[in-house]
């Protein structure tokens, strides 16, 4: 059902650890990435790629947001997300130095370990890219371990494109494939036009022998996993990653119940053949 | 050597499964084509008496406006079918294809595939469950796009 299991403990996981920010890079006009680093010496523990922390912003919320960075990189924290709501507009105007407070990391984790041997496609949907940014620092690190990677990205618009320069590098490299298209574009735009779900027909991997990783927008989630399974992906080797409303991340609150597990602690990464029965419903 | 056009035909997943005959009488009507970058495949409203099956290179589907251009609708890729109003009246293509780099394909007589399938039932059955599968993806994905998924997206359960 679900992918590598969460830690087994954090110290007092409801109590955030000061962070202060190290830099705010824009990203596109409404996403931004943030770079932490502890602010009192110690910080959280390492993280798995698909993890996520909760950020708080002192005097205004706290936000569940996946960490964006690389897991191999000790002490500081990344994280990217789109200024939406209330937590995360503030957010976006800090500055270095600027304290926020850290809990995590929580969730489980993209089966990396799992996929050595095998192809890998990753398939992102808008900003869904930033969870699945951990999988590629770690794969491409460790590139010998993988048969094919495949990275298959849709987004809105070329100006929504995220990690623009890191994609032309990926793509760029002879390590890995990289397809990109837009749902809509001007004619400045030479690339692929048209929805994700279209690139996984002709995108090179083996369906018998690959490992599937999908992060985006739910119904572009829901479509991008039937489309990888009418291809010949096994269910089980489809990994998603759900999104709920989560306030206490440690699966007491219940707010991101979902069916008969919590997100935030049998989550956020769940296998499509668990999800297949319960993800069309409107209910949950 | 150029394989023969019916075995290029026969290999080709979306006339996969077609009998021999069908296939062979379908090479009679096909010719391979090739166009460079910024040719047309064809254009909108001009008779819809072909379609072709992409064997290499993208080429882009678009509508043109005075005021705005030519706005891409889709792009389509290696494998894919290109045309499908020689199927329903007016028989009038209703986009643009423009060749994005060089294109090579298997253009169809679809005039002559019309007249084939009236004459043989069965043909236009086989051809017509092929050319549904294609509405059906082609409609989804549209649907899809309009849907800007990646739009702002509204609250669910909370605001972030």
């Amino acid at each position: 059902m679900s992918t590598a299991k969460a830690p087994a403990s954090i110290a007092d996981p409801m109590l955030p650890f000061l962070y202060r920010v190290k830099g705010v890079k824009r990203e596109t006009r409404d996403t931004f990435t943030l770079n932490l680093e502890p602010g009192n010496g110690g910080g959280l523990g390492a993280f798995r790629p698909g993890q996520f922390n909760m950020v708080y912003v002192y005097g205004v919320g706290e936000v569940p947001i996946s960490i964006s960075g690389d897991a191999s990189r000790t002490g500081v924290m990344t994280h990217t997300t789109r200024a939406v709501g209330t937590v995360t507009r503030v957010m976006e105007k800090l500055r270095a130095g600027s304290a926020v407070g850290l809990r995590g990391p929580f969730g489980t984790s993209w089966p990396v370990d799992r996929a050595k041997g095998q192809d890998v496609v990753l398939v992102a949907g808008g900003i869904g890219l930033a969870p699945l940014r951990p999988v590629l620092y770690h794969i491409l690190a460790n590139r010998e371990q993988y048969g094919r990677i495949v990275l298959l990205y849709g987004t809105r618009s070329p100006s929504d494109i995220l990690f623009k320069t890191e994609l032309q590098k990926w793509g760029g490299s002879f390590s890995m494939d990289v397809f990109v298209t837009v749902d809509r574009a001007d004619r400045q735009w030479h690339g692929n036009i048209g929805v994700v779900t279209h690139l996984i027909k002709r995108a090179p991997f083996d369906p018998l022998n690959v490992v599937a990783m999908v992060c985006g927008p739910e119904v572009m989630m829901r479509f991008t996993a039937q489309e990888l399974v009418r291809r010949g992906v096994n269910p089980a080797d489809v990994h998603v990653s759900m999104e709920r409303n989560m306030k206490c991340a440690i699966g007491l609150c219940g707010h991101c119940q979902f069916g008969p597990r919590f997100v935030c602690k049998d989550g956020p990464v769940f296998t499509y053949d668990y999800l297949d029965p319960i993800i069309s419903k409107r209910e949950l | 050597m150029q394989q023969p056009l019916d075995q290029i035909l026969s290999e080709h997943s979306f006339l996969k499964g077609l009998r021999s005959e069908d296939l062979e009488m379908m090479a009679g009507c096909a010719t391979m084509v090739r166009f460079d970058k910024g040719d047309f495949l064809f254009r909108e409203n001009s008779p819809a008496d072909r379609f072709y099956i992409l064997r290499h290179g993208n080429v882009a589907l678009e509508l043109h406006s005075p005021q705005g251009g030519a706005f891409c609708v889709m792009t389509l890729g290696e494998g894919e079918v290109v045309g499908w109003s020689w199927l329903t009246p007016p028989y009038r293509f209703q986009f643009d294809a423009r060749a994005l780099d060089l294109v090579r394909a298997i253009s169809l007589d679809g005039s002559c595939l019309r007249q084939k399938c009236e004459e043989d039932p069965h043909l236009g059955y086989e051809l017509m469950k092929r050319f549904a599968t294609v509405f059906a993806e082609r409609l989804h994905a549209t649907r899809m796009q309009l849907l800007d998924i990646y739009g702002e997206e509204k609250s669910r359960k909370g605001r972030k």
